[in-house]
């Protein structure tokens, strides 16, 4: 690509199981307003595009786009929603951006999950209608479709449940650190063993626990940034890609969306070894085993040794290739949509030297992952550096 | 198109052919139940109907008060500043006469539904509401209209603690 | 722009109330003829963008990631975007940008919505576009709106229910010359004015009908348009906006976010005087009312002015502005996000002289598509050049 694309600034609520003090719309409004202030720039006069990433059930509503305008700043502006995960929003601003058209465009994604009482029956009603909803309908709960998942991978890879438990223990850990996560906690992985089998072999704490949350990103072209006087950090490439919509007919040991878009992210980011120049990772992780499952797919360890690495502290703060520093899914929780922008965002701190208590030394290159969760086939990937 | 393709796909039904069971269907109903948290702006403003008054939010940038309120204004983008009630008179600023109920069924009364621009709120600053105690070949744009409420003790908090608007009779 | 983007192929399902096909097998049936239209095979396509509105019509939550198998998403980068009834028009925006970035070099825009999964009226699911707080225990009908601006836009202008009337009467004739269409019809004005009151000032024959249905289209980059058409249409101007969502708080006579969308649209189409330099126009036409709002709102004529050119037969198949040559959402049928078909993909026929029987005279070269959507606050409005 010709043109250069960076974060200029970023905004974020802290991340909990219930808000109710502010409605959907005052979380969005909090954490674009942070935002701003953190790029320096006033919205109505110098944001180009703004994008929102929702879907209509987790909201309650049915079209949620009407719903965004007034607390993004974004009246009488282009405005849009994409119904995914926050990397796709921001892969979106930063393909407006590469056209020419846009030079500021703002990228929004958040979670009011509490606000849905009924979480595992409109998860049912993402499930195929004609020919798997009806098992559902008989009473299985959608998240088998993981615990199967983590059973196929295991039995591929030789993955046991007692390195898939210390992923949960590593970043309940890290989320210690993170003032925003909602479910930090110092636990071994005994417990998470002894935690309630729930859909086995995922037991309780193997699965990463909801909460609510905005986070908001302000992306620059190379120019804008400059005029801002900023130091931004820059989006080096970017893939997205889906597996099938049929279960009957998907890889259950692979994740081949997180293999692909992270072969398209590489590819424009002309890296051949991405070992050697990615420097810590945010991955998904919203079931224990999909950090194991995801590291290997994103070509960051051999297939079948995610599992012995985390044994061996590998992916720990202080290891070769630190994972999910922010807590994770399973220790800052599972904001839906919002899930892959707060990856995004641990990046982004880490790389400005901004993240605290958890701050990695001498990063440069980060790589943050999403998956769109059950019982989809589809993530992207985004790689930033400094 | 029309060049190229000799045929266009898709395969037509009838409500009949569905009724007399030709078809194969699957039928669900999802379960979905949301509990809205309605943040500081609308939670006081429900608690006001229920006292029987209504509140704006006043910006002091563009000096606009607003109504429904909001504590962000989406045209300065800032936090708004200070409460305001408003009257609970207004002007029709358009209306409807509705023979369908929110399924599309047909009703035989018909609703007079419009939007209604309060006094004591800046320009345009309007709600939906129901009409009532005007006929519907009375009913006009600019009608000047004054809440009609329900009793103290029946009310909820709720928009609908406001039975309708009727025409104020200047 | 980084690239330059041409339409090189276009597909459809036909329209109708109900349709035996499945979402998904209709997205397979417009993207086959899209790609057989352009002599290409679903291996030549890199990036697919989902145009599709609210989930609760098919009755699929997250239905963008149900359907990506028939739309061609199959290990894909694929992802849906979603902007109301702004979606028909908004999604070729989408892909308009994923491939004038450089991003990818043939993308595959589907479209689709299949209404009559939604039962015992689609009406149902509109019940869920309202604010939860305000509106919603007011217990409203969609129709009510569109009702509430008809008579807003009728009392400025003292517009006419005869003057309005006559644009159903117009695009229904036309629809007579649509291979797809659901109400092609030879009507009177008194027919429209007769039929059953729904909303007043809104009767049954000022509205468009809910529909199943598909659309597809190709858009590829100038560095491989050679290699598949020598008929190409560019896109050349691309706008979109939102207004507040505090409806209630607007004046409803002139739609400015369609204005805001068509100015940046011209802009960058480098048009500087709409009503001459365009020669055919597919306006957003739910109801009759929306394609005079609309005009007016594209900067075609004044406040006021469209129900003066549509009475004097200005904006007929023959006539000096035609609009809606296709028979549009009013004739041919008004699946949400499909009528792509009747908007962008008729503008794309229309250029490139395939509109058949529909075809409008004068070899036209300059053609303009909008939609319009969520809570009457979308326009999304593309400028098309042969």
């Amino acid at each position: 690509m010709s043109k250069k694309v960076g974060v200029v600034g970023v905004g974020y609520t802290g991340f909990s199981s219930v808000t109710p003090d502010v409605s959907w719309k005052e979380i969005m409004f909090q954490a674009a307003n942070r935002a701003y202030h953190d790029a320096g720039i006033d919205p109505r006069k110098d944001v180009d595009s703004f994008i929102t990433c929702a879907e209509d059930y987790w909201e309650g509503f049915s079209i949620f786009d009407e719903f965004v305008p007034d607390q993004l700043g974004s009246v009488l502006r282009p405005t849009c929603t994409v119904t995914a995960d926050g990397l796709y929003g921001l892969i979106n601003g930063y393909m407006q951006i590469l056209t020419g058209l846009m030079d500021i465009v703002v990228v929004e994604a958040h979670s009011k999950i509490s606000d849905l009482l009924t979480y595992n029956d409109v998860l049912s009603f993402a499930i195929d209608p004609v020919f798997n909803r009806p098992l559902i309908d008989l009473g299985a709960h959608p998240y088998y479709i993981a615990g199967m998942e983590m059973k196929r991978y295991m039995s591929e890879t030789g993955t046991t449940e007692e390195q898939c438990a210390e992923v949960v223990r590593k970043n309940k850990l890290n989320a210690m650190s993170n003032p925003s996560a909602g479910y930090e906690a110092k636990i071994n992985i005994e417990d998470v063993l002894s935690s309630e089998e729930l859909f086995a072999p995922l037991k309780r704490l193997d699965i990463s626990p909801l909460a609510d949350g905005c986070v908001v990103f302000v992306l620059a072209s190379e120019e804008a940034a400059k005029k801002l006087a900023h130091d931004p950090i820059w989006i080096k490439g970017v893939g997205w890609a889906s597996e099938t919509s049929w279960l009957e007919n998907k890889e259950w040991g692979r994740a081949v969306y997180a293999e692909l878009a992270s072969r398209q992210a590489y590819k424009m980011a002309n890296i051949t070894y991405p070992k050697k120049v990615i420097d810590f990772a945010e991955v998904d992780d919203k079931f224990s085993y999909k950090e194991l499952q995801h590291l290997e797919a994103l070509g960051l360890c051999r297939r079948g040794e995610a599992g012995k690495s985390v044994e061996e502290g590998a992916f720990d703060v202080d290891g070769v290739l630190p994972v999910n520093t922010s807590g994770g899914l399973l220790g800052v929780g599972n904001t839906l949509e919002a899930s892959g922008l707060q990856k995004g965002l641990e990046v982004v701190l880490q790389l400005r030297k901004d993240a605290g208590g958890r701050k990695l030394p001498d990063v440069e290159c980060g790589l943050a992952q999403s998956w769109r969760g059950v019982p989809t086939t589809s993530g992207a990937v985004a790689i930033f550096e400094v | 198109m029309t060049e190229n393709i000799k045929k266009f796909y898709g395969e037509e039904l009838s409500r009949k052919q569905i009724s007399d069971g030709k078809i194969t269907i699957v039928e669900h109903s999802p379960k979905v139940k949301y509990a809205w948290s309605c943040g500081e702006a609308m939670s006081r403003f429900l608690n006001e109907l229920k006292e029987g008054k209504l509140i704006g939010r006043k910006c002091n940038k563009c000096n606009r008060i607003l109504f429904p309120p909001r504590m962000f204004c989406e045209q300065c983008f800032k936090a708004t500043n200070e409460w305001v009630y408003i009257k609970d008179t207004g002007r029709i600023m358009t209306y409807s006469i509705s023979y369908v109920d929110t399924h599309a069924r047909r009703i035989k009364k018909p609703i007079l539904v419009g939007v209604i621009a309060m006094d004591g709120a800046s320009k345009n600053m309007g709600i939906m509401h129901y009409f009532d105690e005007v006929k519907s070949d009375k009913i006009k744009i600019d009608m000047r209209v004054k809440a009609v409420w329900k009793r103290k003790e029946e009310r909820e908090g709720a928009i609908t603690d406001i039975k309708y608007f009727k025409p104020l009779g200047e | 722009m980084v690239k330059d983007v041409a339409v090189i192929g276009a597909g459809m399902t036909i329209f109708r109330r109900r349709l035996k096909e499945t979402g998904k097998e209709m997205c397979f049936e417009a993207t086959k003829m899209a790609l057989d239209s352009a002599g290409m095979t679903l291996k030549d396509v890199d990036t697919v963008v989902m145009g599709s509105a609210p989930d609760a019509f098919d009755g699929i939550h997250m239905k963008g990631e149900n359907l990506l198998d028939g739309a061609g998403g199959y290990h894909k980068p694929y992802m849906r975007v979603f902007t109301g009834g702004g979606t028909g028009v908004f999604a070729p925006i989408a892909g308009w940008w994923h491939v004038a970035s450089g991003m990818s070099d043939v993308c595959l825009v589907v479209c689709e919505e299949k209404m009559s999964s939604c039962y015992p009226h689609p009406q149902s699911a509109f019940a869920h576009i309202w604010d939860p707080i305000i509106d919603r225990p007011l217990k409203p009908n969609l129709m009510w709106i569109f009702a509430m601006e008809m008579n807003r836009y009728m009392h400025a202008h003292n517009v006419s229910k005869e003057d309005i009337a006559l644009v159903a009467v117009k695009n229904k004739k036309n629809a007579l010359d649509h291979p797809c269409a659901q109400l092609g019809a030879n009507i009177t004005v008194d027919d429209v004015l007769n039929s059953e009151v729904i909303a007043w000032p809104v009767n049954l024959l000022d509205v468009s009908p809910p529909s199943d249905g598909a659309a597809a289209m190709l858009l590829v980059s100038e560095d491989v348009v050679s290699n598949h058409t020598d008929n190409p249409v560019w896109i050349e101007g691309v706008g979109w906006s939102i207004d507040s969502t505090m409806w209630t708080n607007r004046d409803l006579s002139f739609p400015q976010y369609v204005a805001k969308a068509a100015k940046m649209a011209y802009k960058m189409a480098r048009i500087d005087n709409p009503r001459r330099q365009i020669d055919v126009v597919e306006p957003y036409d739910p109801f009759d009312y929306k394609e005079l709002h609309h005009l007016e709102g594209l900067l075609l004529c004044d406040k006021g002015e469209a129900p003066v050119l549509t009475r004097e037969g200005v904006t007929q198949r023959d006539g000096d502005l035609p609009c809606c040559p296709s028979g549009g959402l009013l004739g041919v049928g008004n699946p949400i996000a499909a009528t792509m078909a009747v908007k962008t993909c008729e503008i794309y026929w229309q250029l490139s002289g395939q509109a058949g029987k529909r075809q409008v005279p004068g070899d036209p070269r300059t053609g303009v598509c909008q939609a319009w959507g969520d809570l009457m606050q979308y326009g999304s409005v593309m400028v098309m050049r042969s």
